[in-house]
């Protein structure tokens, strides 16, 4: 692949994944910028997890082009690789580790060496016990802390994952449905909550919730078997005839 | 930093068990050498070659806990790495015969003069050196184990289809044992040993030895385990067990750590294997049986997956009902009683003896608010065999 010239932190360029002859993914091509936050919306099939699977390199794309930070080519690298380069994700039902107490759940998601020998021979530094407290504090989960993830409510664990991402120090947060499930509340903190995060981290929010994207106020992208049908703000993409036709039908 | 590592993986519940196996190593030797045949308190020899073979088997079943419990994966072949161990004890011991046997070869075993080969095989040399029959006890399992867990985990192969390929493993080299060309003593296996390192094997003293030795591997080994669970390695590991994918979102190279512990849970097998043999005298093919396998398997599910002392207490009870069932009239229904307790585990307490225990423990805890503002991590009981 030769390189590309951009300075965009994530840039895919005609990516196509079939499976079984469907089309999940049809020549879609989609940048962000670094310390954008984007949401992406789509109807069902509209192939909005199969771009996280693409870029987070759980599926290979057949086809196209997927560069992170200008440098790294997605398609060759393994999930683990990816990770460690500096794209985290959270899952559309949320997955912790429901028999690990809230705590460690951060503790394992911190950044830090990833190796087997590492995590062995491992102590806890004061610094990451302090980066602890603060992404509890962030995630408004302190009182929490001793508790098995387990035992948490569905809104808790879905800010826990977003306190593991944190935890991560991604440069890109790859967010899959967000809220979910969630009450009105918990939906408006989970807006503020990904704000916060955005001032220092480029955040990417696919999300089936209108109003919540609309509390986002940011910029748009909607997806329709597998492409981009339309791009920009919320006003605008709700404007347009293509969006209105496959949102309402024809 | 070795003393802080192992200090800070204790519970009361390990120290406990750690004392309890001390006192045992130290007290059934006294009891069986130091009091005459006629005193109450007596430990007869057949009954401490028969506790020896109880810590071996709880040896196997905390190898099996530590990956099964912990990781998630559930090896049904783990007799394969326990009796390629015992293989290579047997074979030390089968050197050590020497000119004693029925056909009084210096070199040849037995087997082989009533083979008519004319020469030792190669991959019998050097068995006669007790350091490179021991080193071999590590070796083999060890190397066994690395090679097809480097295939099977980067290939991502789990669950059931993990399971069916370790049963396979078995029962493929009981097949290779069974055969007379193989070189291990076809179906009769090895036996007729009579010393090892000099010592008599028959002899009160050498068995005593043989028993304080297991209860002291078992006492390392749960360590070992238990260093490994309460590090962060273990915590990947629990991570590994509950959410794979989203452990390797998280950056964390899983292969590399199953790797890791099904090695170390093959060797300790193997060690396991290797103290077995002498204490039994014999070992054959059928120690490769795919049931032998599955067996330990259950030992673990009745102790509690994922408590590492209640694999061990599982083995020994298990086994202790299985000689007990098997040396009376009950003989014909043990098989029946075996599969009888699995369903009674799995049904009525799927997290084990030792699971089930600690559950209670927490909840107890949970319900006396003034304790429960002491952070002590509840120990996870995962969840019950999917």
């Amino acid at each position: 692949m030769e390189e590309k010239e951009t300075r965009s932190l994530l840039y895919l360029d005609g990516i196509t994944v079939s499976f079984d002859g469907f089309r999940a993914l049809n020549k879609l091509s989609l940048t962000i910028e670094p310390g954008e936050m984007r949401a992406i919306i789509g109807p069902n099939g509209a192939g909005k997890t199969t771009m996280m699977d693409v870029v987070t390199g759980k599926t290979r794309p057949d086809d196209g082009d997927a560069v992170f930070d200008g440098a790294h080519d997605l398609t060759s690298l393994d999930e683990t690789e990816i990770a460690v380069l500096g794209i985290g994700r959270k899952f559309q039902k949320p997955t912790v580790f429901e028999s690990h107490t809230v705590e460690d759940n951060l503790r394992l998601a911190l950044k830090s060496d990833r190796r087997a020998r590492a995590t062995l021979w491992w102590r806890e530094s004061a610094a990451e016990a302090a980066r602890i407290d603060e992404i509890l504090k962030t995630i408004r989960l302190p009182s929490v802390r001793d508790r098995l993830a387990g035992s948490l409510s569905h809104g808790q664990k879905q800010w826990l994952e977003i306190g593991m991402l944190l935890a991560q120090e991604p440069k890109l947060l790859l967010v899959d449905e967000p809220v979910a499930g969630m009450t009105d509340a918990e939906t408006r903190q989970t807006a503020e909550l990904l704000r916060e995060i955005n001032r220092d981290r480029t955040v990417v929010v696919v999300e089936h919730d209108m109003t919540f994207v609309r509390d986002l106020g940011v910029r748009v992208t909607v997806l329709h078997e597998g492409s981009v049908i339309a791009e920009g703000s919320i006003d605008q993409v709700s404007a347009n005839e293509r969006v209105i036709e496959v949102y309402l039908g024809r | 930093m070795i003393t802080g590592f192992v200090a800070r993986s204790f519970d009361r519940g390990a120290v406990a068990f750690l004392v309890v196996l001390a006192a045992l190593a130290v007290l059934v030797p006294a009891l069986n050498l130091l009091l005459p045949p006629s005193s109450p308190f007596h430990v007869p020899t057949y009954l401490v070659s028969l506790f020896g073979k109880y810590v071996c088997y709880a040896l196997l079943a905390l190898s099996i806990d530590l990956i099964w419990g912990y990781c998630g994966i559930l090896s049904l072949g783990h007799g394969a790495f326990f009796a390629l161990g015992g293989y290579a004890m047997g074979m030390y011991l089968m050197r050590q015969i020497g000119a004693r046997g029925v056909y009084a070869n210096p070199i040849l075993p037995d087997f082989m003069v009533f083979l008519n080969w004319p020469a030792l095989p190669p991959y019998w040399y050097g068995f006669q050196h007790f350091p490179y029959a021991a080193l071999m006890v590590l070796l083999v399992p060890g190397v066994l184990a690395f090679v097809f867990g480097w295939f099977a985990f980067r290939s991502r192969v789990t669950g059931v289809y993990l399971s069916i390929i370790t049963q396979a493993l078995t029962y493929a080299l009981m097949l290779g044992f069974f055969r007379n060309n193989f070189g291990f003593g076809g179906n009769n296996g090895l036996t007729d040993f009579k010393d090892i390192l000099g010592f008599n094997v028959q002899a009160p003293g050498t068995r005593a030895a043989l028993f304080t030795i297991s209860v002291v591997a078992l006492m390392l080994g749960f360590v070992i385990c238990r260093a490994i669970v309460a590090s962060k390695f273990g915590k990947v590991l629990i991570a590994i067990r509950d959410a794979e994918a989203r452990t390797r979102f998280l950056g964390y190279r899983v292969e590399s750590y199953k790797l890791f512990v099904f090695t170390l849970s093959a060797c300790m097998a193997g060690v396991a294997g290797a103290l077995y043999v002498p204490q039994v005298g014999i070992i054959n093919p059928s120690e490769f049986a795919p049931a032998n396998s599955i067996e330990a398997v259950i030992w673990v599910a009745v102790g509690g997956r994922g408590t590492l002392t209640g694999a061990a207490i599982g083995a020994v009870l298990v086994n202790y009902a299985k000689t007990y069932f098997t040396s009376g009239a009950l003989a014909p229904y043990w098989l029946f009683a075996l599969g009888g307790l699995f369903v009674f585990v799995t049904l009525v307490l799927p997290r084990g003896i030792v699971g089930t225990l600690r559950h209670w423990q927490s909840e107890r805890r949970a319900r006396t608010p003034a304790r429960a503002a002491a952070p002590e991590p509840v120990v996870a009981a995962p969840r019950p065999a999917e």
